[in-house]
């Protein structure tokens, strides 16, 4: 079976600069894997490589065994690839329910069936299910601009899931999270995880919570690989080490 | 070929002056993403300043121009900025432009009301002689219009970039964020951008009054010369206003001549156009990335 | 409970409007016919503005074309609902040619290259004596009959505009409601995110701009027929600015701020007769205070004084709602 992401020599040139350094790595499907390394060690720039945010300087890069290159950011999440930003992204205007039916609707239907069907693509059902699993219920009908900062994290997350996804990149889904948020948070993704069997790569400063939530964690430093494995050899690699106190 | 030299210089004189006013457009874009749809209207009015200054305070030219300057830099520039762009520019570009859509027609009116309907000869700064070069007919006001004005542009280009203050006013067009970050006082360099845009506004507008009379509602063709000339040139560069502006003007003027003349002012929307569809960077401009 | 009382006022404007016309004069009923063409004209640009955040400066080259168009085909015999059709379909057409390539780059070209589009319009309008009569314009266009009941009286006339107005609106408000609404209202707020997510945002923002045309087709069509004349003056950039303010002025993003903005654009030359010259003046000076004080128009004032209300009651309300 194919690698649900399959990372082929990325490069990304900025002139000189080397921001990512031919990266290879795959991702298997199930499988929550940690992309760690100092600051400026090339972690964004690879997540844009990936999401074709950026146009790479080399490589290649497959979902599914399917070659993604020069896919728009939307034709991707209609491939089944969720993303969140590291920067809180929802709609502030609209609902929490309304939030979470956009997040579903562009996968239901055809372009005349969203204009002609129901107002809510027949997906309010699965959006309430959703919300209740992120434990928003009580927000529902509030305006997600209205929400607390951990709640709109949480939305945030939810909206990328909401699709059914192969694959969700979470770009430091713990920043600016308080500790009891960031539990709950951590147990949510967990529990995702676990009984829908959604893969998941996370960027993250946190480490705790990188150690504790990821299956798998790749150290990116200078834009190139220079660990991987479980947490706690990760932990343990001298390499690392050297990279975050030497840097 | 004669006529066409003739055509050619006399375009590039009134192309020169779009440039003027397509600069001030850029700067005022570049530094604080204004888009100032009064911009025509800025090139017409300071024209009535300075009638203003001759015929109800008696002044001389030279005088009422220093006067005309005062008041442009005023209100074109200072209040400008005050009183309209800086509670609106929070809120988004939009607001923006309904504002100064708004201020056009306020200026135009004002005018109207105030001071005439009807066209109003200017005073000429040069004679209305004529040399030829080359065998071709030129008139000494074209070839000054053309020497003033890209001197101002060269005067320009000097601040911009051999002065310190100049090249904070770069820095802050930019990346305000950085500029400020390393010292730069933003706000006033944005002020400073206002100002300079008043001066030019002013400059071209003592510069085409003599050529097309002083009206009310000059700023109509001005305005819409002004965006056309700054994107198709490139909307992020000086160096593309000017270029904008120059090939405008002779565009316009050949077109006037052997094109139909019920046309002619399709010529620049057409460019407009095709630049937009082949190179929407504009012909000197840098591409600032697409938005999807 | 509020979407109720919603409801029951709007049913009250639809009947007073549906009896006004019995109690007007003729010349009232032609400014509420003029209210109301416009006020089709203004939704559509809303779509365009205020729900997928494209600024559009072309609304009334699209009338214009739908005023010629209707006009040139009901005097050449053809039925007017089929010259209507033709109108709103190529008016949508043109949106799509015209969108695809402004929209391909940058977010404020789509305000230029309208605005030229505009420009050009009118110098065909002019120029092309022999298909649109040039600076005297087409004289005569015939009023529709419906039923076989002629309405050259004005107020038959009205109810068909009534009749425009109220299906078009049902029809916006359809949209609005429906997920193509929803990835407006999304790709307004933030386009990058609704691109994750899977809303094709070129494809919804060109639909949004190409809908929003039709209505000035549609709107073009009607002014034609209630004014019985149209000439290249009727449609320039000045016209269009002021549908753009029309949308501005009631509230752009607000489903009743066109009608609203529609309403006071339209009446203010009623009242500001006696200022003679200076009404023009006075109105742009308005225009300008409105905006420094209340950028987004005069619903958006509405939505202040309410959030006001609700921080009196409960002074807990976010910090996010009083930013706004």
């Amino acid at each position: 079976m194919n690698p649900v992401l399959s990372v082929k020599g990325v490069s990304k040139h900025f002139g000189g600069l080397k921001a990512v350094d031919d990266v290879t790595f795959e991702v298997r499907r199930g499988e929550i894997l940690g992309l760690i390394g100092p600051n400026g060690s090339g972690k964004s720039t690879l997540f844009n490589c990936i999401l074709g945010q950026l146009p790479a300087s080399g490589g290649k890069v497959e979902v599914d065994g399917r070659d993604v290159a020069g896919l728009r950011p939307c034709d991707l999440n209609l491939l089944g690839v969720g993303r969140t930003f590291q920067m809180l992204q929802v709609f502030p205007e609209m609902t929490v329910l309304e939030n979470i039916i956009l997040a579903g609707q562009e996968h239901k239907g055809t372009m005349f069936s969203r204009l002609f069907g129901k107002p809510d693509a027949g997906l309010t059902d699965e959006a309430k299910r959703m919300i209740e699993f992120f434990r928003l219920t009580h927000q529902t009908n509030e305006k997600a601009g209205s929400l607390s900062y951990g709640q709109q994290k949480l939305l945030d997350a939810a909206m990328a899931f909401m699709a059914g996804p192969k694959l969700v990149l979470l770009d430091e889904p713990a920043g600016g999270v308080n500790l009891t948020m960031l539990a709950h948070l951590k147990e949510r993704l967990k529990a995702f995880n676990e009984e829908r069997g959604a893969t998941f790569v996370v960027i993250e400063h946190n480490m705790e919570f990188v150690m504790s939530l990821c299956t798998r964690i790749i150290v990116l430093a200078n834009g190139r690989i220079i660990a991987e494995g479980e947490p706690e050899a990760v932990r343990n690699d001298p390499q690392v080490i050297e990279a975050y106190l030497g840097g | 070929m004669t006529e066409f030299i003739q055509l050619l210089i006399s375009g590039l004189a009134t192309g020169s002056i779009y440039a003027l006013a397509a600069i001030g457009f850029t700067l005022l874009w570049q530094a604080s993403q204004t888009i100032n749809f009064a911009q025509g209207e800025f090139v017409m009015l300071p024209a009535f300043f300075v009638l203003a200054g001759m015929h109800f305070l008696g002044l001389g030219f030279g005088p009422a121009i220093l006067l005309a300057l005062v008041a442009s830099l005023l209100i074109l520039g200072l209040t400008f900025k005050r009183v309209i762009i800086d509670p609106l520019l929070p809120h988004g570009v939009l607001p923006v432009v309904i504002a100064t859509i708004a201020l056009g027609i306020l200026m135009k009116e004002s005018v109207k009301q105030f001071y005439s309907a009807e066209a109003q000869p200017f005073p000429a700064l040069f004679s209305e002689r004529t040399i030829t070069v080359l065998g071709a007919v030129v008139s000494v006001q074209d070839i000054a219009v053309l020497l003033i004005s890209l001197s101002a542009v060269g005067l320009l280009q000097f601040f911009l970039t051999g002065t310190k203050t100049g090249r904070c006013m770069q820095a802050t067009a930019q990346n305000p964020a950085v500029a400020e970050i390393l010292g730069v006082n933003v706000k006033r360099m944005i002020l400073y951008t206002f100002l300079i845009n008043a001066a030019l506004a002013l400059l071209a507008s003592v510069l085409i009054s003599p050529i097309y009379l002083a009206k009310f509602n000059n700023g109509e063709t001005l305005g819409l010369i002004a965006f056309i000339a700054a994107i198709v040139g490139g909307f992020n560069q000086i160096r593309g206003a000017i270029a904008g502006g120059l090939l405008i003007g002779v565009i316009d003027n050949l077109a006037a001549a052997y094109v139909s003349a019920q046309y002619r002012s399709a010529i620049p929307l057409i460019l407009l156009i095709i630049i937009i569809l082949i190179r929407p960077q504009g012909l000197l401009g840098k591409a600032e990335g697409r938005t999807v | 409970m509020n979407a109720r009382a919603n409801f029951l006022a709007i049913l009250a404007a639809v009947a007073v409007l549906a009896v006004l016309p019995s109690s007007l004069s003729t010349y009232s009923v032609y400014v509420l016919c003029s209210w109301m063409v416009f006020s089709i004209a203004a939704m559509g640009l809303n779509l365009t503005l205020g729900f997928a955040g494209q600024v559009s400066l072309a609304q009334a080259a699209f009338m214009g074309i739908g005023a010629y168009t209707t006009a040139l085909m009901t005097m050449a015999g053809i039925p007017w609902p089929l010259a209507m059709i033709a109108a709103a379909v190529e008016c949508f057409l043109i949106g799509l040619v015209l969108g695809y390539p402004a929209l391909r780059v940058q977010h404020h070209f789509l305000a230029f290259v309208t605005l030229a589009f505009n420009a050009l319009v009118f110098l065909v309008l002019r120029n092309e004596e022999w298909l649109t009569g040039g600076t005297y314009g087409v004289v005569g266009i015939p009023r529709p009959s419906v039923l076989g009941f002629s309405t050259n009286q004005q107020t038959g006339f009205y109810y068909v505009v009534f009749g425009f107005f109220l299906v078009l609106s049902a029809v916006l408000y359809g949209i609005l409601r429906s997920p193509w609404g929803r990835a407006f209202q999304a790709l307004r707020e933030n386009p990058i995110r609704a691109n994750s997510l899977g809303v094709d945002i070129r494809r919804m923002t060109l639909l949004a701009f190409a809908i929003g045309s039709a209505y000035g087709g549609i709107a073009g069509g009607l002014l034609g027929q209630l004014v019985q004349f149209i000439d290249p003056n009727s449609f320039t950039l000045t016209i269009s600015l002021k549908v753009l303010l029309m949308v501005i002025v009631g509230g752009a993003g607000y489903f009743f701020g066109p009608y609203l903005g529609a309403l006071l654009v339209i009446l203010m030359p009623e009242f500001l007769r006696f200022t003679e010259g200076y009404y023009l003046m006075l109105y742009a000076l308005l225009v300008i205070v409105l905006m420094i004080s209340c950028p987004k128009g005069l619903l958006g004032i509405v939505d202040r004084i309410k959030l006001s209300i609700k921080l009196r009651q409960n002074p807990s309300a976010t910090a996010w709602e009083q930013g706004k």
